[in-house]
């Protein structure tokens, strides 16, 4: 059983990337925060369909990363495309319509706590799509929350959603405009052991469904091992090392072996 | 070694100087942005006007009786307790109503406009809002800044109507005047100069409480405690802004009517 498992994890390693379309082309890119260098030489390029999973210490600057794909940071320097796209030369429309592409899942979920989760999902759909035919809408809902395993909570508030439910109720957000990439920041973050594993089985299943391109940040070895494609170590405001899960694993790198240390 | 401490202060008042500029700017261009937000915009006007109208009510009908209790007596002592209605009137109408009502509006609606945008920043939910391509600014600041506008004006103006009210009923706890007389009295000694700037003035106050609360929410820090900052910051700005726009409106009203 346990070797059909690894089978089947080291399967789904092979590199999927070749021959693919970059949609994630970042080179040199520096940014910090008063004196505080966070990143000092990031290097990373996405392909069409890929799940890449960034792994490193809090406050190392993984999830600067992945703001300053989607706009909300502007680097200091080097170069960052989305599409082919220079993010920090886009405008205001441009980024905007960037940004419809883009699906970014926040660590809390961040729900709209004055809205039922059904007017939540309804919020991108009317303001972004500006989609105005309501059985559209409903359809629209009612499979994503059906595809998240929410059908039954469309009509509660955040506040009475679990930690997980939260989770499943923010990816169903993000996933409802069918975005092309998809931005996890700590999916797994504050769960339980059995709901973070449900979490990273959806995020995978909901690659495959929707056909995403992802960077997965995380510090939860589970969540990388289930979602990865292909593992990125962070340490010290760059990118050290590179590859599959199973051959980190092996990495003779002191830093990255503190990384699997506690995995058999 | 003092100038080192002075200028980043400076600099950092005129950045924020710069940026409510920006912020106001950006304000009135996304109200002329397609897709108005109705329903919000209608639902905040409830929630900023009716919700607000017990708390206006209350204080402007205390107002009422207690101006007049502590004008009787002067009044009385010139012999002028005639006086009365046009005195709580005119001091009512122009000025007392319009500053109180505003410092009410302020405390409970620039606070919770605070409040409420700072709680969602800390939460994340105003950059959800904006990495998904949607528009906070349409959604949540023109929606709250115009709903204060129009509503505080109108809570200004019933205001005024229960303030004058508990001033008829102070009058006749110890003398004895028609609420017909009374209001005889009350609509002569009233005038379009009188009604009008204070009327205009409202609407600037609604303007200055739904700005401030909403630069103050939007710009708050990421901490818990920043939402409690942002809170308390709208109420002394906007209280400071009312008071800014009231010593204007005198001077121009003045200029223009009372020459």
């Amino acid at each position: 059983m346990e070797e059909a498992t690894i089978k089947h994890q080291t399967e789904k390693k092979a590199p999927v990337h070749d021959k693919k379309e970059v949609v994630i082309e970042i080179k040199k890119l520096k940014k910090s925060f008063g004196t505080k260098q966070v990143l000092t030489n990031i290097n990373l390029t996405v392909h069409r369909g890929e799940n890449v999973v960034v792994l490193g210490k809090s406050g190392q600057g993984k999830s600067v990363t992945i703001q300053c794909i989607v706009g909300m940071l502007i680097p200091d320097s080097g170069t960052l495309k989305v599409f082919g796209e220079e993010v920090a030369e886009l405008n205001e429309k441009e980024l905007k319509e960037l940004r419809i592409k883009i699906g970014f899942l926040f660590q809390s979920g961040a729900l709209y706590d004055s809205m039922t989760v059904r007017e939540n999902l309804e919020f991108p759909l009317t303001r972004v799509l500006k989609l105005k035919d309501h059985a559209e809408i409903d359809k629209r809902v009612e499979d994503v929350l059906e595809s998240v395993g929410l059908a039954d909570a469309a009509d509660k508030m955040p506040s009475d959603l679990s930690g997980g439910m939260r989770k499943r109720a923010g990816l169903a957000r993000t996933l409802i405009v069918h975005p092309e990439i998809m931005l996890y920041d700590e999916p797994t973050t504050g769960l339980d052991p059995i709901t973070s594993r449900e979490i990273s089985e959806l995020i995978l299943n909901m690659q495959k469904k929707y056909k995403t391109t992802s960077i997965i940040i995380t510090h939860d070895m589970e969540c990388a091992r289930i979602t990865a494609d292909r593992v990125v170590i962070m340490n010290d405001g760059e990118y050290i090392e590179e590859g599959t899960f199973d051959t980190l694993h092996h990495s003779k790198n002191e830093i990255v072996k503190s990384f699997f240390k506690d995995i058999s | 070694m003092a100038e080192e401490i002075i200028i980043p202060g400076w600099k950092k008042w005129l950045e924020d100087i710069g940026e409510q500029v920006s912020f106001f700017t950006r304000f009135v261009k996304n109200i002329f942005v397609g897709g108005f937000e109705w329903s919000e915009f209608v639902r905040q006007c409830y929630e900023i006007g009716y919700r607000s109208f017990m708390l206006v009510g209350i204080t402007s009908f205390i107002m009422g009786v207690v101006l007049i209790l502590q004008l009787r007596p002067t009044l009385v002592a010139f012999g002028a307790a005639s006086m009365l209605p046009k005195t709580l009137s005119v001091s009512f109408v122009r000025e007392i109503g319009p500053v109180i009502i505003a410092i009410i509006c302020a405390g409970k609606i620039a606070s919770s406009i605070g409040a409420e945008l700072g709680s969602m920043k800390v939460t994340e939910q105003l950059d959800a809002m904006d990495v998904s391509g949607a528009n906070p600014l349409q959604y949540l600041v023109v929606t709250r800044i115009l709903a204060t506008t129009i509503m505080v004006p109108i809570l200004s103006v019933m205001g005024d109507v229960i303030g004058l009210f508990g001033g008829f009923l102070a009058l006749n706890l110890r003398d004895h005047m028609s609420l017909s007389l009374y209001a005889t009295k009350v609509l002569a000694s009233l005038d379009y100069t009188d009604f009008l700037p204070a009327f205009i003035k409202t609407i600037f106050f609604g303007l200055a409480i739904g700005f401030v609360g909403c630069y103050k929410g939007f710009h708050s820090a990421r901490g818990t405690e920043s939402v409690g900052l942002a809170a308390n910051s709208a109420v002394v700005t906007a209280s400071l802004w009312i008071f800014v726009i009231d010593a204007i409106a005198v001077q121009v009203t003045s200029l223009l009517f009372y020459k």
